[in-house]
């Protein structure tokens, strides 16, 4: 960037050294802030490094043997688990939170008091730690709805849980198609709901996914909300009924591995599987917003 | 038909949209509901104020546990805040266009690393530090709250980032203009101008250490007594439910979920906050 400037305005590293022996104070501060964002991001590289160099030894046949027992540990069980999991509160969350900002996006008026109401409970949703959704979650689906510790319990709790991220993302998306879209489909005779499927959520679609991703992201990670509503039982999805089953997803088990104190090798290879997948949600959700940003 | 299914979708949109109220709704009856009676029996001021718990006599105060939170909090306030602050502005006005997009990745993806991952990483590589160069065994409010610290950055940052970058570039313009620094134009001039959005970067920052549980429980020690220093364990609200919900019958498990009415308070009473703050800073 410093090419395009005039000569004028060009300085060079000998200036700048310059510059900060006169003003001592500048030059504290901008220690400061490089220092400060040399710590953050050493501190992420050295998390990141740690967990693979001390977790890669450990990625063996066993870790991923198909039926746990106490001496391998093996995570698969587990990785069904979260994949089932993700699955059903995915089907269920994505619609009502697709729908959610479809009203808020295209229908409702603004100055509505209702609309206001949304908008507040869906942010104090978002703001609600996941232990109190896993407390909720136990004495509304596990005990008054009576289905016990299982993996559907813990979908509907996670479902609740990642409304409010997908109605955010979805209705900033929304939001920002274009709205000759929109009239040039009303010219063109189409009615509103018609508009709404056909022309303005396939363009939204990108913002939409990367929202989703997100929330998969904090499906796969998450650990309290599910202690109390799926359980932590070590077994895989089996039978026609597995979803009424308890078991545990990924995250739990990697706490589970860590509290025990018997499997902190498979600890360490669980840690680096779910880094490793996270890491790759996480990318994903980024390279799906900055296709996003492109296509625009 | 067509104009019965444009009203029946706008029905079903709005239906979808009114669960997040629902949602609200049920959390706050179930937990209330659930909670309460139970503070009730014990009595609110013992339950709040109380300074022992030991469910197997059945003395349910929850003052430690509210002291460690706000202990815990403390310190990973005092860590991430001053971190998070400089390293946002570090991203919005200090870095080179190269490198920001994979530094902006990197944010993102502290915020994106599961919390029992972190409190792994606190548990093999914080924990054993701490042994080491501090008193006591190393699970304590001290390990705690760096690990805290850590994870309550990309919150920080990101919100604080945002704010600095709606500053009109003519701000800073105008103090260069004057002959003030870099440095100082950005310190004096455009951070105050963003310290509404910073300000609220840093309470959801405590709101997400407030509410952290898994890595935590995995650090702090969880020992149900009066904080006493830096170097002795502590439980906070969070852990303590997560520690004895497991077996809690009765009275007992009637005050985990009383302890979990009042960190929902406490969430609240946060969320307020940055409302207020967001809403002042609209006006303005």
């Amino acid at each position: 960037m410093e090419k395009n400037l005039p000569a004028i305005n060009r300085e060079s590293r000998k200036d700048k050294l310059h510059a900060y022996t006169k003003h001592p104070a500048a030059a504290v501060w901008t220690l400061l802030v490089h220092g400060a964002a040399i710590l953050t991001f050493v501190c992420l590289i050295f998390l990141i490094g740690y967990i693979v160099i001390s977790g890669a030894p450990h990625l063996n046949k066993d870790l991923f043997a198909l039926q746990y027992t106490s001496e391998n540990g093996s995570l698969m069980p587990a990785l069904w688990n979260t994949l089932i999991m993700t699955a059903v509160s995915l089907l269920i969350a994505v619609p009502l939170g697709v729908f959610a900002a479809v009203y808020l996006a295209e229908y409702a008026r603004r100055g509505n008091r209702l609309v206001s109401l949304i908008r507040v409970t869906a942010e104090t949703l978002s703001g609600i730690p996941s232990i109190v959704y896993g407390l909720f979650g136990m004495l509304f689906f596990v005990v008054a709805l009576k289905m016990d510790y299982s993996l559907l319990a813990g979908s509907l709790t996670l479902t609740i849980m990642i409304l409010p991220l997908i109605m955010r993302t979805t209705e900033e998306a929304l939001l920002s198609v274009d709205n000759s879209y929109r009239e040039g489909s009303f010219g063109l005779g189409a009615g509103k709901l018609r508009t709404v499927f056909c022309i303005v959520l396939p363009s939204a679609i990108p913002g939409i996914l990367s929202g989703v991703i997100l929330g998969i992201g904090r499906i796969v990670g998450e650990t309290a909300a599910l202690i109390y509503t799926a359980g932590t039982v070590a077994r895989g999805p089996s039978g026609l009924n597995f979803l009424m089953k308890s078991g545990r997803t990924m995250a739990v088990h990697m706490y589970v591995l860590s509290g025990e104190g018997l499997h902190v090798d498979q600890a360490y290879g669980t840690a680096l599987v779910l880094l490793v997948m996270v890491i790759g949600i996480n990318l994903l959700s980024g390279w799906i917003a900055k296709k996003l940003v492109k296509g625009n | 038909m067509n104009r019965f299914f444009e009203v029946f979708m706008r029905v079903i949109f709005f239906i979808a949209a009114f669960t997040s109220v629902l949602a609200v709704f049920l959390i706050c009856l179930f937990l209330f509901a659930n909670g309460v009676p139970a503070m009730k029996e014990i009595g609110f001021l013992d339950f709040l104020l109380g300074t022992k718990w030991r469910p197997g006599n059945d003395i349910y105060g929850i003052m430690p546990m509210i002291l460690g939170s706000i202990y815990v909090t403390g310190g990973a306030v005092l860590i991430g805040v001053p971190i998070g602050i400089l390293t946002s502005v570090f991203m919005a006005k200090f870095c080179p266009k190269r490198i920001y997009g994979v530094l902006k990745e990197a944010t993102q993806l502290l915020a994106g690393i599961p919390s029992v991952v972190y409190g792994f990483f606190g548990l093999v590589v914080i924990v054993p530090f701490v042994r080491a160069h501090f008193p006591g065994n190393g699970t304590n409010i001290l390990t705690a709250s760096i690990l805290l610290g850590i994870m309550i950055l990309p919150t920080i940052i990101g919100v604080a980032e945002a704010a600095i970058r709606t500053v009109p570039q003519q701000y800073y313009e105008g103090a260069l203009a004057l002959g003030a620094t870099h440095e100082r134009s950005v310190f004096a001039v455009v951070l105050p101008a963003a310290k509404s959005g910073v300000a609220a970067g840093i309470v959801l920052g405590i709101g997400r250490a407030i509410g952290e549980t898994m890595a935590v429980i995995m650090v702090a020690g969880n020992q149900p007594k009066m904080p006493s220093s830096l170097f002795k364990g502590v439980r906070t609200l969070t852990t303590n439910i997560v520690m004895e919900m497991g077996y809690a019958t009765d009275l007992h498990r009637e005050a985990l979920i009383a302890t979990a009415v009042v960190l929902f308070v406490f969430i609240l009473i946060i969320n307020l906050c940055v409302s207020l703050i967001k809403y002042k800073s609209a006006k303005n």
